[in-house]
């Protein structure tokens, strides 16, 4: 094959999940036309935030082979014990760093089973998101955590506006620019694609394989947690339930966007469209009126058509 | 009984055959050689459908055909042996025989496994392996594994079998069983399109030679009217002089002492030291443990007992990170799965091993790697049409001289090279014996495993010689042969 069409291919790649939303979008607009005012692009952002979020680190995760199944469970346990600190009167600041660091931990502690333990990712990721689930459970007693307090930093997290725009899409934006960077340009980031292009070959090449994989793991809980503040800001509490089923909406943006799950190949760029293209998916059908029934349907099968596209374009 | 004729193909316009021909006589070994590049493998692939040709004709028995799957060809009496093989090691010997042509109970599907075996049994003894057939075929060792593959092309009545570097993977005395085994069947009337860059097993083993050169046709020959330099220029299109360079050998101090390097049940007790310019052979059969000695001093597998001293002074080496920081580099056996990352770029493979000299603060510098890629390009000669590209698009020697590339970034003192001219062809492993030189001559010490004896006796200072796990022999490279080395690898004395 000649340099030029393997590039070729790589660009068309890239681009087809760009189409795939610029399709939705066209057809969800000529349906209703109101979903193209500004003001409720902006909920979808907002909507999209969180699990775009999560889903930036759920794509390092990917890059480097793995998978991570706990993300929603990180989310609800941070999110429980720093409303728990502030409902108890902790500094607000002080309790959502806290909580950040204890998203971080408990992505480390993932990353330590499967860099240390020899665990596989599923199998690893699947019994955390069990046990931080429980503990979210045991922490809450099972009932929401309320009475946060007012304190502005935490309240515009959630439901802020800077310049106009929701607080959690600037949060969102800001995140992605700082990965992109780092994916981009750091030695960290190329060891991430190294790790899951050829765990063998960076081992030896003098790659720290084993800590490369406990940095991602802790990133995405690092992210996790920052996705549990914004959504227990908006809810003004922290629910014990919060974040069920989030981790397969990430591996979906992640997917739709290109990046292969046997880790190596993608980009960053492709989860945030992937994560458009749910959040449009989820407000252009309501919009539209679709029963929320048939809209999993519709969601699963656009997910199922663009894997399908990406495959062909292999061959 | 088979014909190719003005065979002429193109890839998006770039011609990768242009009126190539080949004829195969029955019974006959027909050796396809040329360099990496050349378009064996196409055409192969254009004869067993796998790509359409644009131009030419073929014929088969008689006929003018255009298979358009390996099956079809298959169906017609021509199977091929790839260099990777297809054998599912879960499954036993006699299952893999007949996958996909299982005999079963009438159309039920249920398998009728004592009569596989025992035919499996008895074919595979007609080849020469006596082997319990109910076996799992991952206890199989690669050569015996190969005998496997041909057993089922046999048994789609195979009239002619094409084997691409079918000897790669083995060792001398599995070789000589799959010759003895390819004889017989050639006595038969089968016959072999061989494929190799091995010299010395075309002499002898083949009838007649098709060479290859940029896609085209270059001629054909008989062996017993050829010769090695004859054939050698054919495949390049010049003469290549001495095979191996010659170089003066000034040693230094000694640089590496190993001393009762032990990882049970790979290897025991092994002790050797390498000077400073020296290179030091490690030779022996496969399995004698020669790759597992050099893991475990770059820190890849942990030994179990044993020192390491560099440069004088006592070292712990846990990791390859560790290995790399006291001047070890260590070019793997395997290219694929251990030297190279294939969906990056030529440029991101050099990288790989440099990260410290090519970031600050972990920052990537696109300026240094770009630097660090052009100079590597310039010293090794490696052909590729842009740092970009990637990397599994180059041919095996190119992609060698990335892997090698990797590690020179490093500046290393001591250099491991497993198998360093595996699949490389003839132009390609002279380049890389002459960088081997110009390394030595710098003062690089370098320990090089090769199953290849001509390889160790033009190339090496020393050879060690070893014998299931152990150190047999350490030997001067002085009047030294072939057999003396086989000897020891062999079990027939020690001499340390």
């Amino acid at each position: 094959m000649s340099s030029t069409t393997a590039s070729k291919q790589g660009l068309i790649q890239k681009l087809v999940p760009f189409l795939g939303l610029f399709l939705i979008v066209t057809i969800i607009t000529i349906l209703n036309p109101d979903f193209l005012s500004v003001s409720n692009l902006l909920n979808v952002l907002r909507q999209v935030s969180i699990n775009a979020i999560i889903a930036f680190g759920m794509t390092f995760v990917i890059l480097t082979g793995g998978i991570d199944l706990s993300v929603g469970s990180i989310l609800a346990l941070t999110g429980a014990v720093t409303a728990g600190m502030m409902a108890g009167g902790t500094d607000p600041i002080l309790a959502m760093l806290l909580g950040l660091i204890l998203g971080a931990l408990l992505g480390a502690v993932n990353g330590v089973l499967i860099a240390k333990g020899n665990v596989a990712p599923f199998i690893a990721t699947l019994a955390t998101m069990t046990i931080y689930r429980g503990l979210t459970l045991v922490y809450t007693e099972g009932r929401p955590i309320s009475g946060l307090g007012d304190s502005l930093t935490f309240q515009m997290l959630g439901k802020g506006y800077f310049l106009g725009i929701p607080v959690p899409v600037v949060t969102m934006l800001i995140s992605f620019g700082i990965l992109y960077f780092i994916l981009k340009k750091t030695t960290f980031g190329r060891r991430v694609y190294a790790v899951g292009g050829n765990e063998e070959a960076s081992k030896l090449s003098g790659i720290k394989t084993g800590r490369i994989k406990i940095y991602v793991y802790s990133l995405t809980g690092f992210l996790s947690a920052l996705a549990a503040l914004i959504l227990t800001s908006r809810l003004n509490s922290a629910q014990p339930t919060a974040g069920q089923m989030f981790e397969l909406d990430a591996i979906a943006a992640v997917v739709l966007g290109g990046t292969s799950l046997t880790g190596g190949r993608g980009w960053i760029v492709g989860t945030l469209i992937g994560a458009l293209i749910i959040g449009v998916l989820n407000n252009g059908l309501n919009l539209i009126g679709v029963s929320s029934f048939f809209q999993q349907v519709v969601k699963g099968l656009v997910i199922l058509f663009a894997v399908l596209i990406d495959r062909k374009k292999l061959i | 009984m088979l014909h190719m004729k003005g065979i002429t193909k193109a890839f998006n316009g770039n011609t990768v055959l242009r009126d190539v021909e080949f004829d195969l006589e029955p019974g006959e070994i027909h050796a396809l050689m040329g360099e990496n590049g050349a378009g064996k493998s196409t055409m192969m692939k254009v004869l067993t459908g796998i790509h359409p040709k644009d131009e030419g004709a073929i014929t088969w028995k008689g006929q003018e055909v255009a298979f358009k799957s390996p099956q079809e060809a298959e169906e017609a009496g021509i199977a091929v042996i790839h260099q990777e093989l297809n054998i599912l090691p879960y499954l036993s010997i006699a299952e893999n025989l007949f996958l996909g042509k299982e005999e079963t109970l009438g159309k039920t599907g249920i398998l009728k496994t004592k009569k596989m075996e025992t035919e499996a049994k008895q074919r595979l003894a007609e080849l020469g392996l006596n082997i319990d057939p109910s076996a799992e075929a991952a206890t199989l060792s690669v050569g015996q594994q190969q005998i496997v593959e041909i057993a089922r092309a046999l048994s789609s009545n195979a009239e002619v079998i094409i084997m691409d570097e079918p000897t790669a993977a083995l060792t001398d005395r599995e070789i000589e069983q799959l010759f003895k085994t390819v004889r017989a069947l050639k006595d038969k009337g089968v016959a072999f399109i061989y494929i190799s860059h091995r010299m010395e097993e075309i002499f002898a083993i083949c009838d007649r030679i098709t060479v290859l050169r940029d896609g085209q046709w270059v001629g054909v020959k008989r062996i017993a009217e050829t010769n090695f330099d004859e054939i050698v220029q054919m495949m390049v299109g010049r003469a290549l002089g001495d095979r191996f360079p010659e170089r003066a050998a000034t040693l230094g101090d000694t640089i590496l002492e190993v001393s009762g390097l032990t990882r049970d049940p790979y290897f025991r007790d092994v002790s050797f030291e390498v000077k400073q310019g020296e290179i030091v052979a490690l030779a022996g059969l496969m399995g004698a443990g020669r790759t597992e000695i050099v893991q475990s001093l770059f820190g890849y597998k942990k030994a179990t007992a044993g020192k390491v001293k560099i440069n004088g002074k006592s070292v712990k080496i846990r990791t390859p990170h560790d290995a790399i920081g006291h001047g070890l580099a260590y070019v793997t056996e395997d290219r694929k799965s251990e030297g190279l990352i294939l969906d990056f770029s030529v440029e991101q493979n050099i990288s790989l091993s440099n990260f410290p000299t090519l970031s600050s603060n972990g920052l990537m510098s696109a300026k240094k790697e770009r630097a660090l890629f052009d100079r590597m390009k310039e010293r090794l000669g490696i052909r590729t049409s842009s740092p970009e590209l990637p990397v599994k698009s180059l041919s095996g020697g190119n992609q060698q001289k990335v892997v090698l590339s990797k590690w020179l970034g490093t500046n290393p003192s001591i250099l491991i090279l497993d198998e360093p001219t595996r699949g490389v062809d003839v132009g390609a492993k002279k380049e890389i014996y002459s960088i081997m030189n110009e390394l030595a001559e710098k003062g690089v010490a370098i320990v090089m495993i090769s199953s290849e004896l001509p390889e160790v006796l033009g190339m090496a200072d020393r050879v060690l010689v070893m014998h299931e796990g152990k150190l047999t022999a350490q030997l001067d490279n002085k009047d030294l042969t072939q057999e003396t080395i086989m000897n020891y690898a062999t079990g027939g004395g020690t001499r340390v």
